[in-house]
Parts: C-alpha cells; structure tokens; sequence
C-alpha cells in the first residue's frame, strides 16, 4: 500500500447557474497572455452540446484517454511510446485552433475616434494571432451558450449515445445544464504519460499535475493525449500549458480562483487518500462500467485506524489526515455517492468530480399524471435523461446516477418536512439508504455550503523540503529561468517571439 | 581566404554551435522548443513536415557516417571510394528530393499563410531557407557526382572532415582543387552549425534525447516528483 495524498474537487451541477465567472476569473490570472487567449483552463459548456473545442468527448476523433488493448494491456489511445515518438514530426490527432476558435478582439477605439457619419461606428473583430479584420466570427469559447444554435449540431453531443434523441430537439422536450470543465488532475493521466520529454508529472503531496515549462520541447503530444482537452498549446511560447489547479493557493490553503469566487458556490475542495499501488489494475478494468467502482476502490478511508497507521508511517502529515476525515470530497463521493466522475470510460481515473443536477419533472402539465412514489417524483420522470448523464459520469451505468438523484430528492423532502411540518421523517432517509443524520449533513454541506464546509484545504509542508532561511531574498514566484521572467525581449536565443502589433486606425 | 573557410571556419562554426548550445540550455532552458506551428495551421504542415524530417534526419546520419567513419573501415568491409560516392550520391539524392519536397512545402506554407507569417520569427523563416538552399546545393552536385565518381573525391571530403577534427594543419589543403559546388555546400553547412544555437534548431539535439528519455529513463508511463524526498542541502 502506498498512500498519497490528493486534493480533489466537486462540482455540484444541480446548483451550477452559468454564470461564467469562474471561467472569467481564471482567464484574468492565468491566460490573458499571447499565445493562450485562445485557452480557457476553466470553461463552462451548456449541454447538451458539442462543446469547446469542438466534439471534445469523442475519442474516435481524437484518440485522448487511454485504451484497453486486446491482450489486455493499457496503452494511451493515441498509441503506445514508439507510435508516439514516430509522430513526432506531424501530430496526426492535433487540433487545430479552429476548433477551439480563432482568438479575436474588436476595434474599440473605433466607436469613439470614428469621424462623424451617417451610421454610427461599430467595434468590428480583429484576428489576434494576425491582426487581420475577421469578416464573421464563426465560433468562440462559448458557442453553444443557453442551447445557442440548431439541435441538428448539438446533438451530435456524444452523451447522446444510445438515446433516441430525437424528442429532445422538440420544444416541449428540450433539457438543458451546464458543464464547467477544467484540468482534472487525474491519477492516472494521459497527458503526462503522451509527454516524449517527461515535462509533466503528478505531485506527491497533492497530486497536482503541472508541466514544466523547462523540460517542455513543444512536441503537442499531451494536447492529443489529453480526452479532456484541457491542455492547451501555447503558439506563442511553443510549449504546453494547463490548469495548476491554482497551486500558489492551495499550498497556502486557499481554494482556488475558480472557487473561491463561484457564485452559486457549487465547487468542493478537499483531501483524498488514495494507494497509489492500485491505480494501474483500476485504471485497466476490463469493463468500461466498472470502471467508476474500480476508482472508487482506489480510495483509501480516512477514518480507518489501519490507513491512519500507515500513512503516518509514510509521511502523510498529521493535519492532511485530519483534512482527510473532513473532506466534502470523500463524504459526497464515499459516503452519500453523490458525486462522479467525468467520463471514467477514459481510463484516467479524473480527480474533478461531478453531483448530477435534478431537473424539473417531465409533462409537469399532467399533473395527475407523474409517479410521485410517495412523497418523491421518480427520478426517471425528470427531464434530463437519466442515460444522458450516465453517459456522461458513469460510462452509461444509470443505477449509481439514479440513486444520487433519489437521494438528493430525499434530502429535499426531508428536509421539508422537518422544516416545514417539522416532521422527522426517517423513513424517507431509510428508503434512500441514509439516515436522518447523513441527511441533515449533506444538506449543510450541499445546500448551505458555508466557506468552511465547502473548501478544507490543509498547507503544504515546506518546512520538510527547504530552509527558509536560504530563500530570503529571493525573487517568489517567476516564469521559469531563475528570477528571468523567461520572456525576455532581445534574447539572444529568440525568446519571445515577434509581439503582434494591432493596427491602428489612420486618423485624417 | 580558402584557408580561412575550410581550415578556420569549421572550429569557429562548431565552437560557437557546441558552446552556443551549452549555453542555451543552461542559461534559457525555456527558449528551448521545437516552435510547432502545427496548432494555427495544419494544413502542408502533417505531410510536409514528415517529409522534410525524415528526409533531413536521413542525409544528416548519411554525411555523419559518411564522413566521419574513416576510410579503411569501409575499404574493410568491401566498399570502395568509387560504390561509395555512388551510394552516398543515389541514397542521398533520394532522401533530398523528399527533403526538398517537404521544406518547399513548409516555406510555402510559411510565407504565405497570414498566421504562420504574422507569427514567424527572423529566424523561423531565415533557417527554413537556408536548409532549401542547402539541400538545393546538394542536389545540384549530385548529377555531377555521378558522373565524376571515379575522381574519388568522397575520399578527400573524408580526410578534410576528419582532419579537422584531429586538429590537422593545413586541413583545407584536402579539398583546394574540388568545384566550387562543393565548397559552397561546405561553406553553408557550416554556417547553419554556427547559427544553430540561436535558432528553433535546438530542437533537433531534444528530438535525438527523446527516444531515450521516454523509453530507457522512463520505465512506465507516469512521472511522480516529490518534494519531500527533495535532498535538504542548503546548496541544492
């Protein structure tokens, strides 16, 4: 048994307003630089839909993941390391930046400089790699917004596998969510493992996934290796980069910017423990539906006197195992089984987790008509598919999705009743599998939500790696090179490359 | 001035290239990359790139063994001067039509598509032409090499480049009466040595330590650091 440590998070979709500013907030510290206005480490997809970049969930087009192969072995989709090494030279599964979009800006000084005229000046988009006039925008971060375009094309959702989908494109039966989507930090990642150079690896303590930006040659493997596409190349600096999962922050133990400011506050952080021993055999289990039970079993509990014991003895701080006994995160994905992850059919074994959200009752209009089974509508009456979202977090199994919803409506009509009638009824909790008291629980961690509950992050122990001492008067937190931002402008070796200049309007 | 090209030029090239790249990589490791433009333009990049590569790697391992094995080894094991100018000739000859093919490809691309060319640096299109106009210089002499094999003059590019790297005096007596064809290839290629370190042609140094990286230091798939397993010398 090896045990680490990871902080994990959850998203909980039933409370997900897309509002975007986690999106918002992440692209204001992290990619509004050359070369990345194109990427979004956090993004917010309404589904159903095809997402960003484009048709991201289907790996028959990208080959991302990893794949189980005949003789039973586990090899990345895109091929194992010498059919990697030998495209090299041309990565055949490369996206282009089309299908994210063409990064783009608009002539703002226009609207004021414009000389008087008949119409009134509009701000027209510039391409911001050329800085050419972009005649139409065809796509942008976001395009599907609030079911935005015809169902003919967002039904090519790869959720929408095995469901007739057709009645969804009606209007009395159309269903809608939202899906904010960032690195994963998986344990088994594919992005990691399709790196020729070694740049990207795990942490120990916390098992963020970083790439080094030193060790990084620009080989784009990971882009492709990546299922979720969540790593973005910078064409600008010619390396790699993703989502740091905020880790300036999370070592001081704040969460991270995409959390602590999520107004619906429906992101969770918090400490799993998991053997490190068992994520190759979890990570290869023969059937894509086993594969969520297979992660799950990867986890270690942290209330077990044994676990508690070895972990010590492996060097598991003494405030990580206590963050561990109360962490949202194993409560929502161990206790309740609330949370899951996204497309476990990927092998990657992601360490974002995601609560399915309850959806208003299909026919609502026929009242008379919806099976209430007793004081609870029956979850196969909401609107959103129940394999809708199976497909998306139980690689199809509905029987886990449909329990988290039966539960979460239980939580509802428990807690009702108690407030309202201020009956207790535990027979209601009893039905779903829980008692009255794990009810109450999640209801304050998942309704209520306070700060405290939903973000229990214990500091990194830098006293056990250096001395601070010798880190007086050193430059913090650089971009690589020493105390060199590594963008230096007239470097002898071409370091930044020629800065794109906008044009600018000839004024008469 | 012939002394100065191929008995002065060569160790100024090759030093400057050799610390030139020591230096980068200690002093700008993040510089240090291979400048895919393949994510803005994928179009002529997937077939032209794979073509100018294999194309290129091909004729760098051919010259590097071919000049620099020495000539008993190959006389050894059968090969004389005469087979072997005429191999290096057709087998070469070959691989740079697919070079050239693939790099016209690239430069095309390069120079006429806007977003390669709005983010093209100098050196991003300088050192593409200068590989063209190498390659085109090598193919050039190849018909002449054909036709002239038994002058053997294989043999006193061998024992130029090898002298040069004993240290030999008078090393560009070697090849003082080869056509100017040939002294123009030499001259360039050296050239290409010197600018090598201020250029994305790092990356070829990276693309060589790859293979090694991934499979030989790297017994699974994953990479796992530590920092607590970080040594605590304060000099670390």
């Amino acid at each position: 048994m090896k045990i680490r440590a990871q902080i994990g998070m959850v998203l909980n979709l039933d409370k997900c307003i897309g509002c975007h500013t986690c999106s918002v907030t992440c692209k204001n510290v992290w990619t509004s630089r050359d070369g990345v206005e194109y990427a979004w480490f956090n993004n917010v997809e309404t589904k159903p839909g095809t997402g960003y970049p484009t048709d991201w969930e289907n790996q028959s087009r990208w080959n991302g993941g990893w794949t189980r192969t005949k003789s039973g072995k586990l090899q990345p989709k895109q091929g194992a390391k010498w059919r990697i090494l030998a495209n090299i030279f041309g990565n055949p599964d490369l996206p282009e930046i089309d299908d994210y979009y063409e990064p783009f800006d608009f002539d703002y000084d226009h609207l004021k400089s414009a000389p008087e005229g008949k119409a009134f000046p509009t701000a027209r988009p510039r391409s911001k790699i050329t800085g050419e006039r972009i005649e139409k925008i065809e796509k942008g971060p976001n395009w599907e917004e609030i079911l935005g375009g015809e169902f003919e094309k967002r039904s090519q959702d790869y959720n929408f596998e095995g469901i007739q989908k057709q009645i969804y494109g009606e209007y009395e039966n159309t269903f809608m969510m939202y899906l904010p989507r960032l690195c994963e930090h998986c344990l088994n990642p594919a992005c990691a493992a399709s790196c020729p150079s070694g740049a990207i690896y795990k942490r120990e303590e916390d098992g963020i996934v970083l790439i080094d930006q030193e060790k990084c040659r620009g080989w784009r493997m990971c882009v492709s290796g990546c299922p979720y596409k969540k790593v973005y190349y910078n064409w600008s600096t010619g390396k790699s980069e993703k989502c740091t999962l905020c880790y300036p922050r999370i070592e001081s133990g704040n969460p991270t910017v995409c959390s602590e400011t999520c107004v619906g506050r429906i992101r969770y952080l918090g400490v799993m423990l998991y053997d490190a021993d068992k994520i190759e055999e979890a990570a290869n289990a023969a059937e894509e539906m086993d594969l969520y039970d297979a992660q799950l079993g990867v986890f270690l509990d942290p209330n077990d006197p044994e676990v508690i014991k070895e972990a010590l003895k492996q060097g598991i701080p003494q405030d990580w195992l206590k963050a561990a006994k109360e962490s949202p995160i194993w409560k929502m994905a161990m206790e309740w089984k609330v949370a899951f992850p996204l497309h476990p059919e990927y092998r990657t074994l992601p360490m974002v987790w995601y609560i399915p959200p309850l959806s208003p009752i299909q026919n609502a209009a026929e009242a008379g008509a919806i099976g209430t089974d007793g004081a609870m509508p029956d979850v196969k009456n909401l609107r959103i598919p129940l394999r809708y979202l199976a497909n998306m977090l139980t690689a199809g199994d509905e029987a886990p999705v449909a329990q988290a919803l039966e539960r979460m409506l239980a939580m509802r009509a428990y807690m009702r009743s108690k407030s309202v009638e201020g009956v207790v009824d535990e027979g209601l909790a009893a039905r779903v599998g829980l008692s009255g008291r794990m009810i109450e629980d999640m209801y304050k961690i998942m309704a209520l939500a306070d700060y405290e509950d939903r973000f229990v992050i214990p500091t990194t122990h830098r006293e056990q790696v250096e001395e601070a001492y010798d880190l007086r008067g050193g430059c913090g937190f650089t971009d690589g090179n020493g105390c060199s931002t590594g963008m230096s402008k007239g470097s002898l070796f071409g370091g930044a490359k020629k800065p794109l200049k906008m044009p600018e309007e000839v004024r008469g | 001035m012939h002394n100065f090209f191929f008995g002065i030029y060569p160790y100024i090239a090759l030093g400057v290239g050799i610390m030139g790249s020591i230096a980068r990589y200690e002093r700008d490791p993040f510089t240090w990359k291979s400048s895919s433009s393949q994510l803005l333009r994928r179009k002529q990049l997937v077939i032209g790139s794979v073509l100018f590569h294999v194309g290129v790697l091909f004729i760098f391992l051919g010259h590097l063994f071919g000049l620099l094995v020495p000539h008993q080894i190959y006389e050894a094991i059968g090969i004389h001067a005469e087979a072997k100018q005429l191999l290096a000739a057709v087998a070469g000859g070959i691989a740079g039509v697919a070079a050239i093919a693939g790099g016209i490809m690239l430069a095309q691309r390069r120079l006429s598509d806007p977003r390669i060319r709005a983010t093209s640096s100098f050196w991003d299109t300088t050192i593409l032409l200068m590989l063209i106009a190498q390659l085109a210089l090598g193919l050039i002499s190849v018909p002449y090499s054909i036709a002239t094999a038994e002058h053997g003059e294989v043999i006193k590019f061998m024992e130029w480049a090898q002298g040069v790297f004993i240290f030999q005096p008078d090393v560009a007596e070697h090849i003082i009466d080869v056509p100017l064809i040939y002294k123009l290839h030499i001259v360039l290629g050296l050239t290409i040595f010197l600018v090598f370190p201020f250029t994305r042609l790092v990356h070829i140094l990276s693309g060589f330590a790859a293979p090694f990286r991934y499979f030989f230091t790297r017994t699974g798939y994953q990479i796992v650091r530590s920092r607590r397993q970080a040594p605590r010398n304060p000099a670390e």
